[in-house]
């Protein structure tokens, strides 16, 4: 597991422990990531923070078209693996997580103890205003950073 | 009041139970359910679906059929369950001082209507 700040990385590793979930993706509604679990290459995780944090927007929008408040959840179903994306506030602003499970466990449990994982990460959150977003010019430093950091070299 | 309704109300019915709930047993999840204020139904959906997943697992590889009654007994109560067909599994908890056998029997009787 990584994690770009260091007071996730209790919250997430007892969240793997207990929903026996195979990859998770924590990152911020612009699709910065913050930590991930499962992912072995840089470029996979990039495109899954963008593509999850796209389709949190897009159904974010669809919810508010339809004059509803905001999906709880997404959940994708597949016959060997499923995905959740589920969008939460945090004291370091909203963030999302992104979920990928097998039939080893299920999506009740996956729910139940991603919702305590976001008590805990809520809890466990530096009150502090979160760092600036990097200029334009610092970008790619920036990216090139974090993901050094994400996966370790 | 419709079918599953029914069944759960008639478990309930039964002294000392506090709640019982229909949960799919793949997901995880609550289909319906008849709890007391401060039980949750998710999280008891969530573990007792694991719980049955694994025993039927566990039977499976011992060459044994699959349960047809789980009872598993703690210090303030137990939770009862009766895995059905389609999936679903009739699930109850019980205090220390409920009729088990009363509830037992209704939760087997209950299980075999659900279509």
């Amino acid at each position: 597991m990584r994690a770009l700040e260091p007071w996730v990385e209790a919250p997430l590793q007892t969240f793997l422990t207990e929903s026996s979930a195979r990859l998770i993706l924590l990152m911020t509604t612009s699709g910065q990531v913050v930590a991930q679990h499962g992912f072995s290459r840089s470029f996979e995780v990039m495109t899954a923070a963008a593509l999850g944090s796209a389709i949190v927007a897009s159904t974010e929008e669809l919810a508010r078209i339809m004059g509803a408040s905001r999906f709880g959840a997404v959940v994708h179903g597949g016959s060997q693996q499923s995905c959740m994306l589920s969008a939460f506030g945090t004291p370091r602003g909203r963030w999302i997580g992104l979920v990928v499970f097998g039939s080893e466990t299920s999506i009740g449990l996956v729910q139940l103890f991603f919702d305590r994982l976001v008590e805990e990460l809520v809890g466990a959150a530096p009150r502090e205003q979160p760092a600036r977003a990097p200029l334009a010019e610092n970008f790619e430093h920036e990216l090139n950073a974090s993901l050094k950091e994400l996966f370790g070299r | 009041m419709s079918p599953t309704n029914a069944v759960l109300e008639r478990v309930t019915r039964v002294p000392g139970v506090r709640g019982s709930l229909l949960i799919s047993a793949t997901d995880g999840l609550v289909v319906a359910e008849r709890l007391m204020d401060g039980i949750d139904g998710r999280a008891i959906a969530a573990l007792a679906a694991s719980l049955i997943q694994r025993l039927v697992r566990a039977t499976a590889g011992a060459g044994m059929r699959i349960p047809t009654f789980v009872h598993l007994r703690g210090h303030t109560g137990s939770v009862l369950a009766a895995p059905g067909r389609n999936d679903l599994v009739l699930v109850a908890l019980a205090g220390a001082d409920a009729n088990l056998g009363l509830a037992r029997v209704e939760m087997l009787d209950a299980v075999g209507r659900l279509a």
